[in-house]
């Protein structure tokens, strides 16, 4: 019995004209670190709404923990840690009364879990006696975090932690969530940064409440159709539009400071096809070189292969 | 009419400060962008991106230090700044409730656009944007990617000399992502100065030039290029983390 499943759930908003979550199945093992990956609208804030029983699912079945979102709601609030996308702690009271506020909703206290999160509670302990309301971005999402995890869930349910969060901080909250999953915790968590992808055990890649693709990031990245090229040249911009108009090209896209290049049929000799066509455009600084593709290359061609409704499902 | 300005610089800034209490939020920052560049702005949060942004679009007087924005001065001429920038953010950026072409006639209507340049500005933009169908839906039932797009070419309805962008691209799918940076592009090469944000790193490699803010002072500001060779890093990742990591104060 896995920690979290879900079955065939669907999710509408607005009388069933917004769908929301398409049909989705996926398991999440005990112990697991899982993440759900992708943009606005993929319907990932739908799917913790869904398994936290803030929210019922149109059809479809889900459990935690063995417990049904539907009939077993109480078991499964009790057990499990929650951190919203939206800061939801109480704004008005300091750092310690929404510690223990939360300790004592689910009848335990902060000494008796405080090993769990000594770590990331000394980091906001010198203001514990400021309001919530007062506390940089960063540290609210720490306190939001110990408060998630003071009555020691058994499955930890993180919706977009990281969003708009700077690169250096991103780094960090991901290094705490790793140490975390050493003391046994199930955790589920979300994010629109690809990059981040490759610090979970098994993702799932997401878009318009679709899953595109299930599996541990390696072998997402594995499953990557042919071979993928990086090309650099002078002036980059007039390079795009070029390799745009390049019939031999799958798909050529702008990636950090290089474009990323596929194409309809892997030959051996593509990237020296693709020289001459650029030389013969007087691009110069040619840089070709075959690349491994990254968990977003392998999104953009998941996505664009299957230009899905893409605008059908617009909200939350 | 003011003469236009007389370099080819649409932001001068000189010394820069903002002092809340004893809290100095951005210090002596100096930077000047050209007429058409794209800028990336980056910093971590807490830096002093946003109040640094706030002064340049003049929403708050700085403290100290000097500057321009498309030739106007940032301490008596905050009106005449509005009149010639363009800005969107990701919080915010148009009604939800009203519809499309409703949108673009209100803010076409903010910037003094005739009846007449409103219906070809609304034409233009429906038809890149390939909005058609979507013209009379409202703004709340498009997918996040679309409503930004749609919020840049809002932003820039008035042909500004500058726009000032917010992370616009935060949450946005990893494809309309891209094609917001075609948009960027597009406007860049009409002229138009991009001022833009981000904690996408690899966006960072598509400006022309990058500054980089910890605490409240911008301690690099270079083309990526050489940013990386400074830094001897691979990534505009790795500069922003050496550079970032030693940050003594969060947000």
């Amino acid at each position: 019995m896995g920690a979290v499943t879900l079955q065939n759930i669907r999710k509408t908003y607005e009388k069933g004209t917004v769908l929301a979550v398409d049909d989705v199945s996926f398991t999440v093992e005990p112990g697991e670190l899982f993440g759900l990956i992708g943009p606005d609208g993929a319907g990932k804030t739908s799917i913790f709404r869904i398994l936290t029983t803030l929210l019922l699912a149109d059809s479809g079945t889900a459990t935690v923990d063995g417990h049904d979102v539907r009939k077993d709601y109480r078991a499964i609030r009790s057990t499990v840690g929650y951190m919203p996308g939206k800061f939801s702690l109480y704004q008005d009271l300091t750092v310690e009364e929404n510690l223990s506020f939360f300790a004592t909703l689910f009848e335990t206290t902060i000494a008796a879990n405080y090993d769990l999160i000594k770590e990331i509670y000394e980091q906001i302990e010198p203001f514990k006696t400021r309001r919530a309301g007062q506390l940089s971005g960063g540290m609210k999402q720490k306190l939001a975090l110990c408060c998630a995890l003071i009555h020691k869930p058994t499955v930890l349910f993180l919706d977009e932690p990281t969003t708009g969060v700077d690169a250096v901080s991103r780094k960090e909250f991901w290094d705490m969530l790793g140490r975390l999953k050493q003391q046994g915790i199930t955790i589920l968590v979300s994010t629109p940064y690809m990059d981040e992808a490759t610090r979970c055990e098994r993702i799932a890649l997401m878009q318009s409440g679709k899953i595109l693709s299930i599996d541990t990031p390696a072998n997402i990245i594995k499953a990557y159709p042919g071979k993928l090229y990086a090309v650099k040249a002078d002036a980059m911009h007039p390079l795009l539009h070029h390799l745009r108009a390049y019939p031999a090209a799958r798909s050529s896209y702008a990636f950090g400071e290089f474009v990323h290049v596929a194409f309809w049929d892997d030959q051996a000799d593509d990237d020296e096809a693709l020289r001459q066509y650029l030389a013969g455009k007087k691009h110069t600084g040619i840089v070709i070189k075959p690349i491994t593709p990254s968990i977003e290359d392998r999104f953009i061609d998941l996505m664009t292969a299957a230009p899905a409704n893409a605008h059908a499902t617009a909200t939350r | 009419m003011q003469p236009p300005p007389a370099s080819a610089q649409a932001i001068v800034c000189h010394e820069l400060t903002k002092q809340f209490g004893d809290f100095r939020a951005v210090d002596k920052i100096t930077l000047s962008v050209a007429q058409g560049e794209i800028f990336g702005f980056l910093g971590a949060n807490g830096a002093g991106k946003t109040t640094a942004m706030r002064m340049l679009c003049g929403l708050s007087y700085p403290s100290a230090g000097q500057a321009t924005v498309a030739g106007f001065d940032v301490y008596r001429q905050q009106e005449k700044i509005k009149q010639n920038i363009g800005y969107m953010s990701q919080k915010f950026s148009l009604y939800e409730n009203l519809t499309i072409l409703e949108n673009i006639e209100f803010f076409g209507g903010i910037y003094g656009l005739s009846n007449q340049q409103l219906r070809a500005k609304s034409e233009e933009l429906i038809t890149t944007l390939g909005l058609h169908k979507e013209a009379k839906k409202l703004v709340g039932s498009l997918p996040l990617g679309w409503k930004q797009k749609l919020a840049f070419s809002v932003a820039i309805i008035h042909e500004p000399k500058i726009v000032f962008l917010d992370e616009p691209t935060g949450g946005v799918d990893p494809v309309t992502r891209r094609q917001f940076w075609d948009l960027i592009y597009a406007a860049a090469d009409r002229g138009i100065t991009n001022f833009v944000t981000t904690h996408y790193m690899d966006e960072a490699e598509y400006c022309n030039r990058v500054s980089i803010m910890v605490d409240g002072r911008v301690e690099a500001l270079d083309s990526p290029a050489n940013l990386k060779l400074q830094y001897h890093a691979d990534s505009m990742d790795e500069v922003f983390y050496q550079l970032a990591r030693g940050a003594q104060r969060g947000e």
